[in-house]
């Protein structure tokens, strides 16, 4: 027997990790941090909810692409496309990588990308404390593509990161860090399911008085699996603004991992999910970590399910305020809206509180459609299932309200609402 | 024509008889009160008749020009002309009032096999409605109910009731948290709805809005019945006696609330 059939699973992934050029020290700082932490299992705290199995198995579970239907997202928007092809750049399918006010290069071409090489695996490694994320050092290491964006200044045309599953056993890990500079503005796009496995991070430092505007569709397909982590620094007056829509997948963790560094800094992390496991298996996880470690800091987490056929919806969100953060005013609400008993919600919302002078507050509710909101429909001769599906939006409304841009919000709601035809009853 | 015939109605989770026996034949073009005392079953007549869960009819039947309304859908009740004015107009966050309103008269026109309505269409025939019962393009713009005062969310069900157009309107206590302004703008808006075809029930507990849409016919309902059926003096007499002398009259005791 080989040593190779001794391993766990986990090993295996381990000892296939390969560290591609450049980034300098960084991916093997990476590698050996994930060597010492090891991959999770259900024992450890922040996955005993969500099965790391199939994240952790050395090769993906094969994953048939989903062929979409809808017209294009943000078709309609002036944009700068960016396409990974199940997990590698396509320059034919992106445009030109160039916007005015705005660098972008690609990791893989990115060996003398010098504000980006002091930048990569950083914010990655500040979020591995006091939570381990281990995907997270695993992608860091790994990462052959992904794209390095510098804004200098306030770009109208957002940037749009399209993901394409073509191939059934992709295993697609991309890593990109965004850097604004002092009072840069940008809004960057993300859609697409990435590939049969995807471990997606995103590393954000948004400097002083910047704003950066995040939202992000990932995707129809049913089977796909997919862990992402966000880790942003936000510095004083900035801006940090995130939306997530997931409609199936296999799946999801989103871990969003924000650390308010300056004073009067603002960060909004909202996510709609909908999933129908009648066919297919869903299972959606939204882990948020936000440390308040500045005064007058404000944070949102606004997340909102919608579960059904036994769907499966997970909430863990934090928010710490560190001694010092004064008059931080930070807000959690996470719902389900469970339209059958088989389905399932489980969250733990967490505050830890250092400082004296703050307003914090934290709820979370799972419940079923509104009898009497529902009958007052019907009453008006709306039937049941257009009235559930009115009832549901009404549920998501507030979520979708995160969107500061009423172009993108309009956009988000005719997915819903495609959504919430297909899966009646 | 609405017809009511020996409805016995209890409530479907504990064994306790709400209607015991309500007779009742409204023709077209009528405006009939149903006046009682708390807990007389007047509400949840109106309940039962727009198809409301929690309730089990266990005798007698209900029909509007034909529909058997007990064994109908609320939805196809609503497309067969039959709208209930709600006590308690629910809020629904996130739902514009205006696309509460198309979805419900495009649902209701496909039902009946009619074609639905232009936006453009649409616009110009709430524009219209609206503008009588005061209520501004702010509010048809806000979600259904949302932050609307008592007044504004009973003109909104008044509005509603102007878009659709039913045959037959059932008012339940929608004077209730109304001042003296509110009540005659709600009561302009119904008097405006009377056409010599449609038809209202009118459910009270105060003779006072009867003074704004008078009614052809007033019954008193007690204990699950209609007691008494008279003209709108009957109304004036209770106004000046209460609902204790003829609650007496039928032997009928009363709950001290």
């Amino acid at each position: 027997m080989s040593a190779v059939e001794k391993m766990t699973p986990a090993e295996a992934r381990l000892a296939r990790v390969t560290l591609p050029e450049g980034m300098g020290p960084a991916r093997r700082a990476a590698l050996d941090r994930l060597v010492a932490m090891g991959l999770p299992g259900r024992r450890d705290e922040y996955w005993r909810w969500t099965n790391p199995t199939d994240l952790i198995a050395p090769e993906p579970v094969p994953a048939a692409p989903f062929v979409d239907d809808e017209p294009a997202l943000f078709g309609d928007v002036e944009r700068l496309k960016i396409v990974f092809r199940d997990g590698v750049f396509d320059a034919e399918a992106s445009d030109d990588l160039a916007l005015s006010g705005v660098e972008i290069s690609r990791l893989s071409e990115a060996r003398d990308v010098n504000w980006a090489s002091g930048l990569y695996g950083t914010l990655e490694t500040a979020g591995q404390t006091p939570v381990e994320r281990p995907f997270a050092a695993l992608n860091t290491a790994s990462a052959e593509d992904g794209v390095l964006i510098r804004v200098t200044g306030k770009v109208e045309t957002p940037v749009n990161l399209i993901y394409i599953h073509e191939s059934e056993s992709s295993d697609a890990i991309l890593h990109h860090v965004i850097k604004l500079e002092e009072g840069a503005e940008i809004t960057v796009l993300e859609n697409g399911p990435a590939g049969a496995r995807a471990n997606l991070v995103m590393e954000v430092d948004v400097a002083k008085s910047a704003r950066f505007h995040h939202i992000r569709v990932q995707g129809r397909d049913h089977e796909r699996r997919m862990l992402t982590g966000i880790f942003a620094r936000i510095s004083e007056g900035a801006l940090f603004k995130s939306f997530t829509l997931s409609s199936n997948g296999a799946l999801t963790r989103n871990e969003c991992v924000l650390d308010i560094v300056g004073d009067d800094a603002n960060a909004h992390v909202a996510g709609a999910a909908l999933g129908d496991a009648k066919t297919r298996p869903f299972h959606h996880d939204d882990t948020i970590f936000i440390t308040h470690g500045a005064e007058r800091g404000e944070s949102r987490q606004v997340f909102k399910k919608v579960l059904k056929n036994g769907a499966q919806g997970v909430f863990q969100g934090k928010i710490l305020v560190k001694p010092g953060a004064q008059k931080t005013d930070g807000y959690q609400i996470s719902q389900a809206l469970l339209l059958d008993e088989d389905s399932q919600f489980l969250a733990k919302p967490e505050l830890e509180i250092y400082a004296d002078d703050v307003q914090c507050s934290h709820g979370s509710t799972t419940g079923a459609i509104d009898e009497t909101a529902l009958f007052y429909l019907r009453s008006r001769g709306i039937p049941t299932e257009e009235a559930t599906a009115l009832l549901v939006l009404s549920f998501l409304a507030d979520a979708i309200e995160e969107i500061e841009q009423e172009r993108f919000r309009d956009e988000i709601v005719t997915r819903l609402e495609g959504w919430l035809a297909r899966h009646r009853s | 024509m609405l017809e009511i015939k020996n409805l016995h109605v209890k409530l479907e989770e504990e064994d306790k008889q709400i209607l015991k026996g309500v007779n009742l034949t409204l023709e077209d073009g009528k405006v009939h009160a149903i006046m009682g005392p708390n807990g007389s079953g007047k509400s949840t007549l109106s309940y039962v008749l727009s198809g409301r869960d929690g309730y089990e009819v266990t005798q007698g039947e209900a029909h509007l020009n034909g529909l058997n309304l007990l064994e109908a859908e609320p939805e196809e009740r609503a497309a067969a002309g039959l709208f209930l004015a709600f006590q308690y107009p629910v809020e629904i966050p996130g739902v514009g009032n205006m696309t509460f309103l198309r979805t419900a008269l495009n649902s209701q026109r496909k039902a009946r096999g009619e074609p639905e309505i232009s936006a453009g269409d649409f616009l110009k025939l709430v524009r219209e409605k609206a503008k009588s019962l005061k209520i501004d393009a702010e509010m048809l713009k806000r979600p259904v109910n949302v932050g609307f005062s008592g007044g504004e969310k009973k003109r909104n069900e008044i509005l509603q009731m102007a878009i659709l157009e039913p045959k037959m309107c059932i008012l339940d206590e929608t004077d209730s948290g109304l001042d003296v302004d509110a009540m005659r703008l709600v009561s302009d808006g119904v008097n405006a709805l009377r056409d010599g075809t449609r038809s209202f029930l009118v459910i009270t507990h105060y003779q006072r809005l009867l003074d704004h849409i008078k009614p052809d016919v007033v019954h008193i309902m007690a204990d699950g019945r209609i007691i008494e059926t008279g003209g709108p003096e009957l109304a004036l007499e209770v106004e000046k006696n209460g609902y204790a002398a003829l609650l007496d009259k039928h032997g009928i005791a009363q709950e001290m609330a």
